[in-house]
């Protein structure tokens, strides 16, 4: 088949080229959209309101609608706008600027529409509502910038605390420096902990020394190698432990061999 | 002859309407008047009734978000009002976006932009394809993906909740629609305007053609953000039955012949819809 140069193009090629340009264009646009939306939700480091579920869940449950903004009677949560660099019209606070100061209300909660906010996460064994049970982040101190930790006597974020002597607590240890004074450390009990970042807005440093952070951010994870043997729930779990044994060259020999060996037979 | 009250009642009435929906948003957030809580993605009438954006929330579905009461409700009252009555009505009457466009289409006109730019290059189903591809993002990314980047929330949330670099969306939207495509953001790719324009497909206030009273003027076309659904002037006394048109009425306006008027639709089947 010899289709001439000058042949008007067929409608079977117009119609294949449009299906082409608009596959290329729809890829195009959807990978670029996928890049920024991914992007853009990727920040953890925000902090919710009260009674948010996860963040992931949070993110597609969210509506932006800010009524959770509205009923907030401090002024303390904020809608991301375009510039804050967090997830777009999702709300979340700042402590450092106005912290949650923990409403027995929460009129925050119930408002929402979505139930992204959870009431029954706040929620206690009667019912009722209990801001106590929120768990908006976790405090953290730097050692290194608290002043409490030089020597000087200061328990502004103690004070401040909500929970004070619960969620955060003062330590006494001797100051060896001076050999007569007494160092007075907070320090923070993270399960007991709501982050809602009073200690963080009372800290008098230049630059808060006692932070919150979201717990996933804060918090390590030992896992499932470890257990606590003092503990009898933590020790259950060994009871329908297996174990996997690994077999290398090394193993071959005894224990006290290898080591005689000069670990030789590790290279 | 009209009045220029005549000349301009449907538009002036839209403005009302837009800004007045705005205020009652922002004396809610700002004196805890709360007659109209919330945004135009979900708001709360009068403290009871839930209102939701149903694109949003189909959104959230496909994103595998638990839907609560509250929202299904408020996004079957929204659908059930733009489906019966309103038609596409959401986006020349509600929509702060519908005020920035219409800026750029008038300066278009002034400037006489439309007679060098004949031809359009773009199709006005990119929309339905940004709400498809806005639907598989939800679905593999877990996230309601247009809502995340939504000029139209940047705007009402900006006005209600403060703006931020949300000035730069608006601007984009102008210079885009002004220079580059005539009614390119609310005409050619907004999946909003597209999810409205499906649901408002049926609904029963529409503009009617009288064509023997037409002139051929044609100002109804050149005004029309959505022309290609005034294919019957001139033609054929029929209603405008396409779901794109916004009921904005500006091509009633614009009429001097008494061509355009909005009517209900006609479900009596040996008049086939005609007027009178």
């Amino acid at each position: 088949m010899n289709t001439g140069k000058k042949s008007p193009i067929s409608d079977r090629r117009r119609f294949l080229l449009n299906i082409a340009r608009t596959t290329g264009l729809a890829i195009l646009g959807g990978l670029t959209w996928s890049a920024y939306v991914s992007e853009v939700t990727a920040t953890k480091l925000i902090l919710r309101p009260p009674g948010a579920l996860n963040e992931d869940d949070f993110l597609r449950t969210c509506i932006k609608c800010g009524m959770c903004v509205e009923a907030c009677p401090f002024d303390t949560l904020k809608l991301a706008r375009p510039g804050d660099n967090k997830p777009l019209g999702t709300p979340f606070f700042e402590p450092r600027e106005i912290p949650c100061y923990m409403c027995p209300d929460i009129p925050c909660v119930p408002v929402c529409p979505t139930d992204a906010l959870d009431i029954f996460s706040v929620q206690n064994d009667k019912k009722e509502l209990d801001i106590n049970k929120a768990d908006m982040g976790v405090a953290v101190i730097d050692n290194n910038s608290c002043i409490a930790f030089w020597g000087i006597q200061c328990d502004a974020c103690y004070r401040a605390c909500p929970l004070l002597g619960e969620a955060i607590s003062i330590e006494y240890t001797k100051n060896e420096r001076t050999g007569k004074h007494a160092f007075m450390k907070p320090v923070v009990h993270a399960d007991v902990c709501t982050g809602c970042g009073m200690c963080e807005k009372a800290c008098v440093t230049e630059k808060a020394a006692i932070f919150v952070l979201p717990r996933e951010v804060a918090e390590g994870k030992a896992g499932d190698y470890y257990i606590k043997g003092w503990d009898k729930n933590d020790e259950k779990r060994l009871e329908n432990a297996t174990s996997i044994e690994t077999t290398t060259e090394i193993s071959k020999k005894s224990a006290i061999d290898s080591l005689n060996s000069s670990m030789e037979d590790l290279y | 002859m009209k009045t220029l009250l005549d000349k301009y009642r449907f538009l002036i009435a839209r403005r009302i309407s837009q800004i007045s929906i705005m205020v009652l948003y922002i004396i809610a957030n700002v004196y805890g008047i709360n007659f109209l809580t919330g945004n135009l993605s979900s708001s709360l009438l009068v403290g009871i009734i839930p209102l939701s954006d149903p694109y949003a929330v189909l959104q959230m579905f496909v994103a595998g978000a638990v839907l609560s009461f509250d929202i299904l409700l408020g996004a079957f009252l929204i659908t059930i009002f733009y489906m019966t009555i309103g038609g596409r009505a959401f986006c020349s009457w509600v929509c702060p976006v519908n005020i920035i466009t219409d800026l750029a289409n008038y300066l278009r006109r002034k400037f006489g932009f439309n007679q060098i730019q004949k031809k359009q290059p773009a199709s006005r189903n990119i929309r339905y394809w940004v709400i498809a591809i806005s639907l598989v993002i939800s679905f593999s990314m877990g996230i309601a993906a247009f809502e995340f980047i939504s000029p139209i929330s940047m705007v009402h949330r900006g006005i209600i909740f403060g703006l931020g670099f949300g000035w730069a969306a608006i601007l984009v939207i102008f210079l885009f629609d002004l220079f580059v495509l005539k009614n390119g953001w609310c005409g050619h790719i907004c999946p909003l305007g597209g999810a409205y324009s499906l649901i408002g497909k049926f609904s029963l206030i529409r503009v009617h053609h009288n064509a023997p009273n037409c002139t051929a003027c044609m100002k109804c076309k050149e005004v029309c953000p959505e022309s290609q659904v005034l294919h019957m002037v001139t033609k054929t006394s029929i209603p405008v039955l396409s779901g794109e048109c916004t009921n904005c009425g500006r091509c009633i306006e614009v009429c001097d012949d008494d061509a355009l008027n909005f009517s209900i639709k006609n479900f009596k089947k040996g008049e086939q819809n005609e007027v009178r």
